[in-house]
């Protein structure tokens, strides 16, 4: 019965086990999504790269046994663009968070984005900084209380998959917890696609914040999640009068489409000098 | 590099010599080198090179890319080196700041790449187009920490090439990364470049563990020790963090043993090897009683000064720092013995003024002679402190 | 032997291009040279200058003491460096743009580029003048300094101002 969990277990670095995280904490079923979808695909783990930024979400490539890059604060992204760009061969996956990869990392996300290197960005939304203790973060929902918004916030959250979607991604999805299959699925149809795939996982931080006062365990915070969220195919279905008043974030794939993709476009014009037989 | 490679780069390059500025120059040395990955910004006075790469880098199969700003720019750098590729950038002195963490980041890990500093007038904005040698600190103590790198100090558009190649080959054998120092000055002059030739190219890849996963250890290897460069794609699934690590890549923050084992070594690393890494240019020492201590286009300008401070039979020596971190103590310490005064003229405020200081400890007088604003020093200026030097007035 | 040359003018009157093209054409003749170059950030209108260096050994400092050849194009590049020239020195002015001493050498490098039919040529006219009479380049690397440095498509009209420079004194 557990033949799947041995399998995945043989992916994790165990000299640093046990982790970091805090019960409750999502960024673990992330990792479990994540090394599935790899298994699933038959990748090769030698040509995988895992990069991250700073934070809790940014810890996930220390328990991967491969090739990892532990970043800077916001700059993931970037590191990865180089990375890939040097060696197209290699798988590259992106672990950020909310604050690494929107706040001060929103101007990379923005540029590889447009740019659509074929990365995969798996970004954990917790709402808050949670690694320094719960700050306010570019997603905070308005009014929602945290270390550095004592008496509510003040301003709007990024909806950031519509901002990757404005951004030019040709595939963004989101989804809570709750969806482990379906999580699973896009995460390999996200780095199967050659793109900037970008897929937002909700993940609780009982620690840092959570969405609505009163919300406890992991059990209530799912709930959570599963009353303040649509499937974007069931959006689709809605009437007009039913979308106008319809204010659920909305989850599943919400972005497939087909672009020019960066390394791609790079390979045909080298082709056109090496063609010659130079190199 | 093959001789069929390196033919192929010498039929872009052109005619030998060429007459080019110092920014093209930077790429003509990178390319040779080896390097196949460029990611810049544009940023007067230094945008040539990136211009240059733009062209080069897709016709010998290497890649280029105009990242959304300087800070992203190291980034793929540094990511690049990490996929296995010879990695460089170029930017000024606005662009410089941005990256210092970034560079940190590179120490830490142990990244060899190349970064070219064009320097141009600051603080801040300052005068973009005019020259200064105003970051020649920033890039010894810019990022936070404790930290020890390499960074050399072109004169001249032949040295821009030439020092460009050298900085590859030190970033590879030391896994670290190398600042160049140019200035507006040197980057956009024209002067006669000779390309080297195949047999004279010597390049310095980086060196591959030749054990298995097990027993690789990424981040040890002895106190002083360059340890062999698992890079990705190898197979060695290598940790790399900027956080306080272990032997083995893992992080360790919690343990002051294993954070000074770390970052001695990334420091005795650069130090133990200064005999290697100090470079000097040397001219009429022999019975100086004086000497002018310069580096950059400034010592162009004091060459100039000194022969005419010699042709006035005055006993004036000349000594250049082309290698400037680590810088040569040693050697400024046993100059400061002969003579009895230094003049460190510098298009900044002083700031080399302060280790020359440091390294003559009191053993003869150290003087400065700042310049700001944009000209280069005339040899007048020069000539002229230095027989105030001389004549034992104040300053 | 140290030849100092300063081109100044307005920006857009291929000073700096000037300056390259005398710089490689030394090159071209086995020599040793330096170019430098200052201009403000208009295209148009504003300071220009270069000083090119040439010399058979090494040059230590790149920059123009006392030239030995001043060029200036425009009336202020005259007001501002004639009185810098060296005692023997070679100064030329665009006759038509600067009122200047007699004893410099005035040539209409202006009115001779509108004969040829296009204006910008001016500077390559200016070119031929200044070796035709210094002597510090020879003709031939001049003319494959100017033939790498202009618009393809330009050879003929480039070839025939310097050719006018060289006639013109």
């Amino acid at each position: 019965m557990f033949k799947k969990a041995e399998r995945i277990r043989q992916y994790l670095r165990s000299e640093m086990l046990p982790s970091i995280f805090c019960s409750g904490c999502g960024n673990g079923n992330v990792l479990n999504y994540t090394l599935r979808a790899i298994d699933e695909l038959r990748i090769d783990i030698d040509k995988v790269v895992f990069i991250s930024g700073i934070g809790c979400s940014s810890r996930l490539p220390g328990y991967i046994d491969a090739d990892g890059l532990h970043t800077t604060h916001g700059r993931a992204i970037a590191f990865a663009t180089g990375v890939k760009t040097a060696n197209p061969e290699l798988t590259v996956i992106i672990f950020t968070g909310d604050g690494d990869c929107a706040g001060i990392g929103g101007n990379h996300l923005i540029h590889a984005a447009r740019r659509n290197v074929d990365l995969t960005v798996i970004e954990m939304n917790n709402y808050n900084y949670g690694m320094t203790g719960g700050q306010l973060s570019p997603t905070t929902p308005t009014e929602g209380r945290t270390t550095t918004s004592p008496f509510g916030n003040l301003e709007e959250p990024f909806d950031l998959a519509a901002l990757v979607v404005g951004a030019g991604a040709p595939f963004v999805a989101r989804w809570p917890m709750g969806y482990p299959y379906e999580t699973v699925e896009t995460i390999k149809r996200g780095i199967e696609k050659k793109g900037f795939s970008f897929i937002e996982i909700l993940t609780p931080c009982p620690t840092g914040y959570t969405p609505e006062r009163g919300l406890k365990t992991s059990r209530q915070i799912w709930d959570w999640y599963k009353q303040n969220t649509l499937l974007a195919s069931k959006y689709r279905q809605l009437s007009d009068e039913e979308r106008a008043s319809e204010d659920r974030m909305l989850i599943g794939v919400l972005q497939d489409v087909d672009k020019r993709e960066f390394t791609a476009e790079w390979a045909k014009l080298v082709t056109q000098f090496t063609a010659s037989g130079e190199k | 590099m093959d001789e069929r490679e390196y033919a192929a780069i010498r039929k872009l390059l052109g005619e030998s010599p060429a007459f080019i500025q110092g920014d093209v120059a930077c790429a003509y040395g990178a390319v040779l080198a080896g390097c196949r990955f460029f990611a810049g910004y544009p940023i007067t006075p230094a945008t040539e090179t990136s211009e240059s790469m733009a062209s080069l880098m897709p016709r010998v199969g290497g890649t280029y890319i105009q990242m959304e700003d300087e800070i992203a720019s190291i980034a793929a750098v540094i990511g690049a080196s990490w996929a296995g590729q010879k990695a460089m950038t170029t930017t000024s002195g606005p662009g410089f700041s941005l990256m210092q963490e970034n560079i940190g980041y590179a120490c830490m890990t142990e990244t060899p790449c190349v970064i070219v500093d064009v320097q141009r007038s600051g603080p801040s904005t300052g005068q973009p187009t005019e020259p200064a040698q105003g970051d020649m600190m920033q890039s010894r103590w810019g990022s936070h920490g404790d930290y020890e790198l390499i960074a050399l100090v072109p004169h001249s558009v032949q040295e821009c090439l030439d020092l460009v190649i050298e900085a590859f080959n030190l970033a590879e054998r030391f896994r670290v990364p190398v600042i160049v120092l140019t200035d507006a000055e040197v980057g956009h002059m024209r002067e006669k470049t000779v390309i080297p030739e195949f047999k004279d190219l010597h390049l310095v890849e980086r060196e591959r563990p030749t054990v298995p996963r097990e027993s690789y250890v990424p981040f040890g290897g002895g106190a002083a020790a360059v340890p062999p460069m698992g890079f990705f794609g190898l197979g060695y699934r290598t940790y790399v963090t900027g956080l306080t690590h272990t032997e083995k890549g893992l992080p360790a923050t919690s343990s002051a043993a294993e954070h000074t084992k770390l970052v001695s070594r990334l420091c005795e690393k650069i130090r133990q090897a200064s005999d290697a890494l100090v470079k000097v240019e040397e001219r009429y020492l022999d019975g100086a009683e004086y000497a002018v201590v310069s580096y950059g286009v400034t010592s162009r300008v004091a060459l100039n000064a000194v022969r005419l401070l010699r042709r006035r039979k005055k006993k004036v020596g000349y000594l250049r720092l082309i290698g400037l971190w680590p810088f040569p103590e040693a050697r400024l310490a046993q100059l400061g013995k002969q003579v009895k005064g230094l003049l460190v003229p510098e298009m900044n405020l002083g700031q080399i003024v302060h280790p020359v200081r440091e390294a003559v400890a009191g053993k003869c007088r150290v003087a400065q002679l700042p310049k700001i604003g944009g000209a280069i020093h005339t040899p007048a200026e020069i000539a002229e402190a230095v027989d105030k030097l001389m004549t034992g007035s104040r300053r | 032997m140290r030849t100092e040359i300063q081109l100044a003018g307005f920006g857009g009157q291929g000073i700096v291009l000037s300056g390259l093209i005398l710089g490689e054409a030394a090159i071209l003749d086995g020599l040793n040279a330096v170019q430098t170059q200052s201009y403000g950030p208009e295209s148009r209108g504003g300071a220009a200058r270069s000083d090119v260096i040439i010399s058979n050994m090494g040059i230590d400092y790149p920059k123009v003491v006392s030239p030995n050849v001043l060029v200036t194009l425009s009336q202020p590049a005259y007001d501002k460096y004639h009185s810098l020239i060296s005692e023997k020195g070679l100064l030329i002015v665009d006759a038509d743009l600067v009122e200047s001493e007699a004893s410099a050498l005035r040539v209409p490098f202006s009115k001779l580029a509108d004969e040829l039919g296009r204006r910008i040529v001016a500077n390559v006219i200016m070119l031929g003048t200044l070796a035709k009479v210094s002597e510090c380049v020879s003709r031939e690397s001049l003319e494959r300094a100017v033939l790498r440095n202009i618009p393809k498509g330009t050879e003929e009209l480039n070839l025939k101002a310097l050719a006018a420079g060289f006639g013109s004194s």
